[in-house]
């Protein structure tokens, strides 16, 4: 397939993969037909406000769009919506959507995303239970936000902890339920788990970990959380965030490679070469960590996805940056570069009581990753370091004497 | 409603009608202005908002914020009239701002 055969373009899920997508390619020139399908109501939008400001309250939807939902008119970007892809012919290259139209292409993007993981316990499906993903979780939660009301978070994982902020913002009586022994467990280290535990704490969060729910309690409505050891907890309202799985029904349906994730290469290409996936549903080599395959759920995979496929179409590279990701608790902005997992050493610039500090992970002597709370520098910095395959010792480092942006430049 | 004019580093220049208590990103972003890329949204995560304000303006938009001058240490081409946009909000008072673009966001 080579780029000038390129006349059809479909793109399957309108997420921000997806949509990036679509607007990449016209940004950069693309003439031919880009078919965008999208199964939620409405256009392209960002979720990360959703765990933070949105529930706040503090922006309407229309804020949280990627584009207004003329903009994709006006592009000439056919946006179908809210319609689902339900099959995908690789020989004849089709794709049939509900109703059962069939729609030709020279080049296939999936970007189906993620769909959160239900609780699989008694009780799941009762009222006041929920998972948080789309804009319409975040609708159906919100009239529930009120003071007072008893929320039980189970998972306490980056957006689990988010909602449990805006919860306490909110003064709902917020417990968090987590499996594991502490927070993050899968995402940070023991110390910058430590202290985000430490936060929650204090602004009146309760903690139950190594907290195993047994049974969602009530009869239409959910009243409360049975767990395994004996003990309940009372609630209005039960949030699950115990992670999500890739959303690879069509590409196992039409037989594409799929390994925690549709597996792509470097350009996002799939096991056939006229399909790209991107964003949560795809797992790519990490250029930085030694093209080890990796599915990312982040902003940053999501757009950089967009930005690679786009520029593979139009016959362009497109470089490469270190993975990034933020998440806002109360007045904590956590910024992360690198992907830490595999750490060996870990080294803190900073102190935490001050609540602004940055974890600097190590792995053999070099730089792999930054948990930085309220200090951009720090994670700016470092996350140039690593996309430019550079490090600088942990003594240095921590170095307080010497701002960031000088032992930046100093390093090789 | 405020109109704000974005001139691309080519000198491309783009008049926007600009909501008041959105940012100068978002308005920029909302009427697909090349240059701004915003990869964050907004969340002062990315630095792909990078902005020159009009000298005439930089009295009416302020000075960046600690966290936001952290962030503009690390972009390039740095002066000192750089802003994130997505940290300017827009007020009645900036009717009339024009802001220039980067060559490059990174
Ligand atoms: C509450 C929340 C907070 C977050 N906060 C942050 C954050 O602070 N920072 C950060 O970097 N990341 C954050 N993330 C993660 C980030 O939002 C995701 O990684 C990103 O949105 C993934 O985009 P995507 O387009 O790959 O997938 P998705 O956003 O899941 O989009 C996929 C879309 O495809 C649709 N679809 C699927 N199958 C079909 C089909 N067959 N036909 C039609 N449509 C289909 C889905 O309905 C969905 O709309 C957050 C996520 C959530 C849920
Ligand atoms: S939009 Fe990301 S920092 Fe401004």
């Amino acid at each position: 397939m080579t780029t000038s055969e390129i006349n059809r373009i479909i793109i399957i899920g309108a997420g921000q993969a997806g949509a990036e997508t679509a607007q990449r390619l016209r940004q950069g020139g693309f003439k031919g037909d880009i078919t965008l399908i999208g199964e939620e109501p409405c256009a392209p939008y960002q979720r990360p406000p959703l765990s933070k400001k949105y529930l706040l309250g503090e922006l309407p939807l229309e804020r949280l769009l990627l584009r207004p939902a003329s903009h994709y008119a006006e592009e000439h970007i056919v946006f179908q919506s809210p319609v689902k892809a339900v099959w995908i012919d690789r020989a004849n290259k089709r794709v049939r959507i509900e109703g059962g139209r069939e729609l030709p292409y020279d080049a296939l993007v999936l970007a189906t995303g993620a769909r959160p993981r239900k609780l699989s316990l008694v009780g799941a499906d009762l009222e006041g239970v929920h998972t948080f993903r789309t804009a319409a979780d975040a609708d159906a939660i919100r009239p529930r936000f009120v003071p007072g009301a008893k929320l039980i978070v189970i998972g306490a994982g980056y957006i689990g902890l988010e909602v449990a902020a805006v919860g306490r913002q909110l003064g709902l009586d917020v417990t968090v339920v987590e499996t594991a022994v502490r927070p993050l467990a899968r995402v940070t280290s023991p110390e910058v788990a430590g202290f985000f535990l430490d936060e929650h704490t204090r602004q009146g969060v309760r903690f139950v970990l190594g907290g195993q729910p047994a049974v969602i309690k009530g009869t239409d409505r959910v009243t409360g959380v049975a767990l395994i050891d004996g003990g309940e907890l009372p609630a209005d309202l039960v949030i699950a965030g115990i992670g999500v799985n890739p959303d690879t029904a069509l590409a196992e349906q039409c037989g594409l490679k799929v390994e925690n994730g549709i597996l792509t290469d470097a350009e996002c290409r799939t096991s056939d070469p006229n399909i790209f996936a991107i964003g949560d549903v795809a797992s790519r080599p990490m250029l930085h960590y030694g093209n080890r395959i990796a599915r990312l759920e982040s902003v940053h995979n999501a757009v950089e996805g967009a930005k690679i496929v786009a520029a593979t179409i139009l016959g362009q590279k497109q470089a490469v940056e270190a993975p990034w990701f933020w998440s806002d608790q109360y007045d904590l902005k956590l910024q992360i570069a690198g992907l830490f997992q595999g750490y060996d050493h870990v080294a803190f610039r900073g102190v935490m009581a001050d609540r602004s500090f940055a974890a600097f992970y190590y792995k053999d002597g070099k730089l792999i990753a930054v948990d930085a709370v309220n200090r951009p520098a720090e994670y700016l910095g470092a996350k140039m370091l690593i996309q430019t395959g550079r490090s600088l010792p942990p003594e240095v480092i921590t170095d307080e004497s010497r701002p960031m942006k000088e032992l930046v430049a100093s390093a090789r | 409603m405020p109109k704000i004019t974005y001139i691309e580093n080519n000198g491309k220049e783009h008049v926007v009608d600009a909501p008041v208590g959105q940012s100068v990103m978002e308005a920029a972003v909302k009427h697909a202005v090349p240059g701004i890329d915003a990869d964050c949204g907004g969340a002062c995560a990315c630095a792909t908002c990078h902005v020159y304000v009009d000298p005439a303006w930089t009295a009416k938009t302020g000075e960046a914020g600690s966290m936001e001058q952290s962030m503009l240490d690390f972009a390039n081409d740095v002066e000192a009239n750089s802003r994130l946009s997505c940290q300017i909000k827009i007020t009645d008072a900036l009717d009339g701002l024009v802001v220039r673009l980067p060559k490059s966001q990174h």
